[in-house]
Order: structure tokens, then C-alpha cells, then sequence
């Protein structure tokens, strides 16, 4: 017989928001993570509730993000009431600042063909008067932005504590240093080899970030996912200047300001790169002059978890029922709806038929 | 530009490593973040009088040979440079940037010293709670003479400021002495006799206080700093009793531990020093560390002292040599005969002082600030992991401790011991918060045009 | 606090929150703030508690203060001059 009702590979911000979703419906539910090294991309989030841009050239993606942010507030007041952890959500919308007229142009033909293939979010082009307006210390060299109202960000560290915590409050097992070696289809349920321990399961949610590809085929599933590694750079603190989410630099709510969103294929070094976040600097002080002398206190580089499209996969596997597969690279953009609405479906046993299209089967070539 | 050897920091190691380099016609560069060489053990030493010398002894005054050596050796001397990166492949970032952009060392030798262990106790982060080590460079640097001065905690240092305090016509107020009367006998069970002139020291210090009056209160514990906005007075226990003193300007001190940022950042395997209970820099005989091509010398490397420190950064400027093919290893190793016969001698004091001196405060009560900058609490850092917590990495995203501008070196030996505490794992087993750069902070428009 | 051993260095003058100040050449700003009598030279960006030096070796980041317009400066690190304006630092830099 199985001992839980539900077991999640992965601790992260995926992980992490599904267990905690689930326990909260009462499920028994075991959180399997590693010890204090882990590639964690959960650490090295920039906290962005990132509407604007997710999704193009795939609606049902841009709609999934939508329902996240939308579920949001309420996941911030669950981890405020039972944790006491303000995870620091704030959704004034979110600014993609332009340096040139045609990059200004091109990004509102962005904003228009979203629009056009996937429904209006309210996204507008504002001039450098109306950027301005909004946050008054950009600098000359902005020409525009455009502006969604439905963006936000969030403090993905208190999140991962938060839902740690509330798991913890709702039952729930944090189980760590057990990095999972084998999974055997039972039937029904599984047995997870994990730390030298023997765990089972009803369910099984494969939601571990990079090392989901090869703990998928496990159980029938496939996670073609690989590392993309993005650096960031942040600065002491400031006092509040930009409370508006940006897709490059956002304020936290401590006052340090984060800046990053590069895309470097490097494998699993996680390392920085001078030339990087000298272009990373540079590229944010013509943005924002007055942070020329703010010291820099930290940099790093933290890996992505991607997809060939970049997009999500949400699969339950055909051959071994009630194992389920869970991978993105926004942990914190669909922290709502991975806890809100994916969880509970996962518990019911289906996927709803929006999720169909992030199979992994779209990455298959078709046999002929 | 490629150089033959990157030596990061100009103290006893530093110097020694690059006049030896630089005699044997190596090309040589050595960052000092001090505007003149010496690093804190012979700070200012070009500047004192000799009032100041005799004040504060033969062993500082002996800095002035070594740094007349190093200025006339022909290393380049760059002071005033913060390395705040170095990479695998050997490329030094200095600020404020000198033009010539970064460095790159066939070889890199850190020589970066020590710092004071925190002393993580009740108060310590109010004003007017100094280091000892901080009080001695306001004497070796400014002139500065502490009045009414308590020193409280343990450690050859702290006896060696009372001395020197008492020399200059400072005599300090009292001393709070926490070194343990357990651990005399089971330290002096490590004594060998190539260690006694160092005892012959210290007790002469010993003495010295004694003979000035100074109120001495041994066995210390339960110290803790009163005040609000400054350090008002102290309260400890000694004798069987609590006492309360008054008292505006408290040094404490706890020993001194390897600054480990410099070779952590560079990727260098570190492991735990139990009997001195830091972590230091995995080095092999000539102080080669695990990132090929850096070496790590002095108290950086494991506490030894100034002493030691100079043949240390000879024995390592031997190895250099070698790799730069000037030396073979035959030459290498007659080269650094003599070194390493002194360095044993000057090593051989180390087993009784860790053992005598073994720090006080590596596992703070729950109300004491860990992380200075963010305000962390050992209270805080436990409550991590009583949620699962497994080690410092987790615990700085968690609770923020190491976030802050010092870049965790304020509280990252004490975040170790909290968690190995309480997950009841050696301090080795939970390891240290993993190091990024900036080393010292640059600014964004410095980062913005690092070339 | 402290007092100043015989000295032949030169006297500079400095500015502290608007006050004249004398050190002496080739003090650290942080010598200098002490040598007057001055402990706290900042309040925390995280909770506000009053800071002083602890180290006077550019390690614990608690001396920082605004140097002629210039927050955060390490005090300990930066030699003062004939003229320069130091202020504390509250809280967080503008």
C-alpha cells in the first residue's frame, strides 16, 4: 500500500508549489530534494510574474501565464496566512524600456501580434514622457516602453521558503537529501529508491529541473530538457525608485536591485562571465544613469531549465498512469496556477484538455 | 597582459614571495588593496616613528627589513587595488581598474592574510565594539590610543594589545579573559620544544600585565555588551560571579582565521581545520591549491602567523620558479631547504595555541545577530533548519545571512558552525555558502566598463 | 575614546555632517571620526540599529559612510583629505 498519496521529485519552485497545492486538498504528500548543492534554479531566480511576453507564437502557453497571474494574489495570501512569509508580490505592471525607435517599433509589433494570436492583456507603447511619468529616474537614452498592466514580481527566495513552510503546516513531508536513483511502476503506484530510502506513492510529479530528463523515461515520460544559463548581477540597497516589474532590472523589495536575462548555452557551468555583466551593467545604466556609482554586491550565473521550445511540459504518462511531468523555466510566473490549478487536477488523475498541447509529444518526429 | 606571477596582498608572505621572484628575474605584480606594503601585521610601518616601533615591538619594527627588501626588489607594486574577481583561468579584476585592464598570471600566489574570527556574542554589533585587531591598526596607523579600553574575549592578540597599550601609557581598563582554565594542561601536553621561545613570549606578556596592575578576570563566560545606541558597558561571568563594568569602547577578540573569499571565488577545494576550527584552502607542500596554476600562501592558507607567513611565500615563490621553468626541481627544492626547516620551527607553537585558545563563540545563543549586514540571527538560521535546511546555501536563500555588502565573511565560519550544530553534522560536512564575485563591491558603472 | 600619541604629521581638516574636524595626513576617514570621539557612523538599510568600525580593514562593511556625495565609502579604506565632506549614512543610499 502505498504511503503517500503523492510524491514530488524536485523541491524547487515547481516542486514545491504542486506538493504544497496538493497537500493543502488534504493529500498526503512527500517533497523529495537534494541537500544544501543543487543546481536549483529556484536560487537563482530573477522573481518576475512575467505576463507581456510568455507565450508568443504558442496561445495556450500565453493563457496558462495569464490564469497564473491571476491566481497569484490568492497564493500570496495562503503563504501570507498560514506561513506569515510575505513573499513580496506586487503586480503595478511591467515596463520593457527601448533604447532606439526601432527597437521601440519592433517591440510594439510584438505586443500587437500577441494581441492578435492570443487575446488583449492591455498592453500599450508609452513615449518617453509616459515612461517618465511612471518611473521618473529613467534616463535620456529611453525613447519608449511598452507597458502591460498585468505584470508583476515577487520574491522567489520567501516563495520557496513560503511553500517549504506552508507544506510543512499542511502535513506535508520535506524529505532532503534524497536524490532520487530509481523509480519503479507498481501497479498501481511507485516505489522511489531516494537517499538510500525506499519511499511509495500513488502518484508521482517528476519536477526536477534539470534532472528530470533522466529520471522521466523512468516512468514512461519524456523531459528533453537542458540548461540555459542566465547571470545576474545585484547592487546593495537603494532606496525604492522602480516599483514597476521590467523584464531586465527589477527592485526588490529589500531595495537591492536585480539585473540580468542573459541566454548563454553553456551546459551545467553556472559560473559568470565578466563580458557578460559588463554588458549587463551597461546596458542597464542607460537605463537608469543614477545607478553608475550603486556598488555591486553579487553576481552569479544560475541555469535555466529548457525546453527545445521553451515552453512547459505538463504530461501525465500513458504507460504508467498517475506519473506526471512538470518543467518550465518561469517557477515564479506559474507558481499560481502550479499550485492552484495544476495540482489539484494532478490529484484527480487528468489533466484538464487546455494543458494537452505542452506534451512532450509536440518534440517528437512524427513516424512517417 | 600575462605576467609571470599575480601575488594578490603585500604582507610578510606577499613581499617575501615577490622579492624572491623578482631576484630571480621574474616578472612580478603585486596587488595591495593598502596604500603602502606591509599588510596588517606591519601596517604603516614606513610612517612610525621610532616611539611607535618600540611601543609596539621587535617583531613589528622587524617588518621594516622585509619592506625595504620588497620595494627594492623590483616587483611592481600596485597599492590601493581591490582584486574583486579571479577566474579558473587566472584572470585578476582589480578596482579601481588601472587601464591596463585585468591581469592574467601564468601563475597567481593569494597571499590575503587573515582576518579577526567573528565574535558573534550579545552586542557586538553596537558602536564602539571594535575588534582587537581593528583597535591595533588605529595604534600602528593613526597614532590612536584607546582610553578606558576593555578587551575582552582570548587569544595571543588580545595580550599583545594590552602590552602595547600599556607601552604607549594607555594601560587598558580590564580584561574580560575567556580562554578556558581547562585547556591549559591538555594544551601544554602539545608543546615541543622547538615551541618554547613562543612560550618564553608570551608569558613575558603575561607579565607585563600583571605587573601593570590591570584587572584581570580569567574564565570569562556569559559575555555579552550592554548599551543602546553604543556599547554603554559589559556584563560576564568569572569568580562564580556576575559582574557588571562600564565601559564605552570594548575590543573583542576570538583568534584570527584564514581569509578564504579570494581562493574561494577562484574555485579552490576548502576544507575544515577542526583544530582550528576555520575552514582553509586544500594546498600541498609548496601551497598549490586545486585550481592549477594558484598558490595560496600565509595565514591564508592556515594560521601560522607573520613569521611563518615569509617562508611560506618563499617556499611557494620556489614552486613558482620552478613552473616558470626557471628552476629545476632539484634547484627548487635546495632553494627552499632552509624555508622549510625555519617554517617547522615557527609551526611547531601552533597545536598548543589552537588548543589553548579554541574559540568561544562558534555557536551563538538564539538572540545574537550572525549575518551583521542583514541582521540575521543564529535564532533565524535555526529556525532553516528545523524546515529542512541542509546547509548554508539553502540558509542564505532562506534567511538572507551572507546577502549583504561583506559578502558573508562576517558570518560565514559562524553560519557553518550554527548549521553543523544543529543538523549535528561536522562543520566540514555542511561547508561554507559558495563565494561569487564582486570580492570587494565595484559599481555598476566600474562593471559597466570592465575590459 | 581615544587619544593621539605625539604626531608630526600635518593637520587636515575635514567636514562631519557639517561641522569642521581635524585629523591628521594619512588618517583613514575612520581614524579621523574616531580620533573625534565618533562611534556611530551609519544606521542599517535592514533594520535601522546604529553601526560603527569593527575591523578597520575593509572586511565587515560597517564603517560606510558618504564621502563628498559618494555613499557607502568604506571609511576605513579611504584616506581623508584637507576639505572632504563625510556624512552618516541612514538606511539605505538614495
Amino acid at each position: 500500500m502505498a504511503a503517500y498519496d503523492l510524491i514530488v521529485i524536485g523541491g524547487g519552485l515547481v516542486g514545491g508549489a504542486i506538493a504544497w497545492g496538493a497537500a493543502r486538498l488534504g493529500a498526503s504528500v512527500a517533497l523529495l530534494d537534494e541537500g544544501d548543492v543543487a543546481h536549483r534554479a529556484a536560487r537563482g531566480n530573477f522573481g518576475l510574474v512575467w505576463v507581456q511576453t510568455k507565450g508568443a507564437g504558442m496561445p495556450p502557453y500565453a493563457h496558462w501565464t495569464r490564469r497564473s497571474a491571476e491566481l497569484w494574489p490568492e497564493l500570496q495570501h495562503a503563504m501570507t496566512e498560514r506561513t506569515g512569509v510575505d513573499v513580496a508580490l506586487r503586480q503595478p505592471g511591467g515596463l520593457m524600456f527601448c533604447l532606439s525607435d526601432e527597437e521601440l517599433e519592433s517591440r510594439a509589433e510584438q505586443a500587437r501580434r500577441m494581441h492578435n494570436e492570443s487575446g488583449g492583456i492591455g498592453t500599450r507603447v508609452l513615449d518617453r514622457a509616459e515612461v517618465r511619468a511612471l518611473v521618473p529616474m529613467v534616463g535620456d537614452r529611453v525613447v519608449g516602453a511598452t507597458f502591460c498592466p498585468l505584470d508583476g514580481h515577487a520574491n522567489p527566495l520567501k516563495l520557496l521558503r513560503a511553500l517549504h513552510h506552508a507544506l510543512a503546516g499542511a502535513g506535508g513531508a520535506y524529505l532532503p537529501n534524497r536524490t532520487v536513483t530509481a523509480i519503479t511502476p507498481q501497479a498501481p503506484g511507485f516505489v522511489v529508491q531516494a537517499g538510500g530510502e525506499r519511499l511509495t506513492g500513488a502518484k508521482l510529479v517528476i519536477a526536477a529541473g534539470l534532472g528530470s530528463r533522466d529520471l522521466a523515461p523512468m516512468v514512461g515520460l519524456a523531459m528533453p530538457v537542458s540548461p540555459l544559463r542566465g547571470q545576474i548581477v545585484v547592487t546593495e540597497r537603494l532606496r525604492p525608485f522602480l516599483d514597476h516589474a521590467t523584464h531586465v532590472i527589477r527592485q526588490t523589495e529589500e531595495g537591492g536591485v536585480m539585473m540580468g536575462d542573459s541566454h548563454e548555452e553553456v551546459g551545467f557551468d553556472n559560473g559568470t562571465l565578466v563580458p557578460v555583466l559588463r554588458d549587463i551593467a551597461a546596458r542597464n545604466l542607460a537605463v537608469f544613469p543614477h545607478l553608475r556609482d550603486a556598488s555591486v554586491v553579487r553576481v552569479w550565473g544560475a541555469l535555466r531549465v529548457m525546453t527545445p521550445d521553451g515552453h512547459p511540459i505538463y504530461q501525465q504518462s500513458e504507460r504508467h498512469p498517475g506519473a506526471f511531468a512538470a518543467t518550465c523555466h518561469s517557477g515564479v510566473t506559474l507558481a499560481g496556477a502550479h499550485a492552484l490549478a495544476l495540482a489539484p487536477a494532478i490529484l484527480a488523475g487528468a489533466l484538464p484538455e487546455s494543458l494537452a498541447p505542452f506534451s512532450a509529444a509536440r518534440f517528437h518526429v512524427q513516424p512517417a | 597582459m600575462t605576467h609571470d606571477c599575480v601575488i594578490v596582498g603585500a604582507g610578510p608572505a606577499g613581499m617575501a614571495a615577490a622579492s624572491l621572484l623578482a631576484r630571480h628575474g621574474a616578472d612580478v605584480v603585486v596587488l595591495d588593496e593598502q596604500p603602502a606594503p606591509g599588510g596588517q601585521i606591519w601596517r604603516g610601518i614606513e610612517a612610525a616613528d621610532a616611539g611607535l616601533r618600540a611601543v609596539l615591538g621587535g617583531e613589528y619594527a622587524a617588518g621594516a627589513a622585509a619592506v625595504a627588501e620588497f620595494r627594492a626588489s623590483g616587483a611592481s607594486y600596485r597599492p590601493g587595488q581591490s582584486v574583486w574577481n579571479i577566474t579558473p583561468e587566472l584572470d585578476v579584476w582589480t578596482t579601481p581598474a588601472d587601464g591596463a585592464g585585468h591581469l592574467r598570471g601564468r601563475t597567481v600566489l593569494l597571499a590575503v592574510g587573515a582576518m579577526e574570527r567573528p565574535v558573534p556574542i550579545p552586542g557586538w554589533t553596537l558602536p564602539g565594539a571594535m575588534g582587537a585587531g581593528g583597535v591595533q591598526i588605529l595604534l600602528k596607523s593613526a597614532n590612536l590610543l584607546p582610553q578606558g579600553l576593555v578587551l575582552a574575549g582570548q587569544g595571543p592578540l588580545l595580550y599583545q594589545l594590552a602590552t602595547q597599550c600599556i607601552a604607549a601609557g594607555a594601560p587598558p581598563a580590564a580584561i574580560l579573559d575567556a580562554a578556558r582554565p581547562a585547556d591549559v594542561w591538555p594544551a601544554l601536553r602539545l608543546l615541543r620544544p622547538a615551541a618554547l621561545p613562543y612560550l618564553h613570549k608570551g608569558l613575558l606578556l603575561q607579565g607585563t600585565i600583571r605587573a601593570a596592575g590591570i584587572p584581570w578576570y580569567r574564565g570569562v563566560t556569559r559575555l555579552r555588551l550592554l548599551g543602546g545606541d553604543a556599547v554603554a558597558g559589559v556584563r560576564f561571568h568569572s569568580g562564580g560571579q556576575d559582574t557588571e563594568i562600564a565601559a564605552n569602547l570594548v575590543a573583542l577578540h576570538d583568534g584570527v582565521i584564514p581569509a578564504q573569499h579570494a581562493a574561494r571565488v577562484a574555485g579552490c577545494t576548502h576544507r575544515w581545520d577542526a583544530a582550528q576550527a576555520c575552514f582553509h584552502p586544500v594546498l600541498d607542500a609548496w601551497g598549490s591549491a586545486t585550481v592549477p596554476g594558484l598558490l595560496v600562501a600565509g595565514d591564508a592558507g592556515g594560521i601560522g602567523g607573520a613569521a611563518a607567513a615569509v617562508h611560506q611565500g618563499r617556499i611557494a615563490a620556489a614552486d613558482i620558479l620552478r613552473r616558470l621553468g626557471r628552476l629545476d626541481e632539484a634547484g627548487r627544492d635546495r632553494l627552499a631547504a632552509a624555508d622549510r626547516r625555519a617554517l617547522a620551527r615557527h609551526l611547531a607553537i601552533r597545536p598548543f595555541l589552537d588548543r589553548r585558545y579554541r574559540p568561544i563563540a562558534l555557536v551563538p545563543d538564539d538572540s545574537v545577530t550572525v549575518c551583521r549586514c542583514e541582521e540575521v540571527t543564529a535564532a533565524d538560521l535555526r529556525a532553516a533548519v528545523a524546515m529542512g535546511c541542509q546547509g548554508p546555501n539553502q540558509a542564505k536563500s532562506f534567511t538572507r545571512a551572507g546577502m549583504g555588502p561583506c559578502q558573508g565573511r562576517m558570518c560565514g565560519t559562524t553560519v557553518t558552525t550554527v548549521l553543523a550544530a544543529a543538523l549535528g553534522r561536522p562543520p566540514g560536512d555542511v561547508g561554507h555558502a559558495r563565494v561569487r564575485p564582486p570580492l570587494k563591491p565595484i559599481t555598476v558603472g566600474e562593471l559597466a566598463e570592465a575590459t | 575614546m581615544f587619544s593621539r600619541r605625539d604626531d608630526p604629521r600635518a593637520i587636515c581638516r575635514f567636514i562631519f555632517e557639517g561641522q569642521p574636524l581635524e585629523a591628521k595626513a594619512g588618517d583613514s576617514v575612520a581614524a579621523a571620526l574616531l580620533a573625534a570621539g565618533i562611534t556611530q557612523f551609519r544606521t542599517t538599510p535592514a533594520t535601522g540599529a546604529p553601526r560603527g568600525p569593527w575591523c578597520l580593514m575593509g572586511v565587515c562593511f560597517d564603517c560606510l559612510v558618504d564621502i563628498d556625495g559618494q555613499a557607502n565609502r568604506q571609511a576605513c579604506q579611504v584616506t581623508v583629505a584637507e576639505g572632504m565632506a563625510v556624512r552618516r549614512m541612514y538606511g539605505p543610499r538614495p
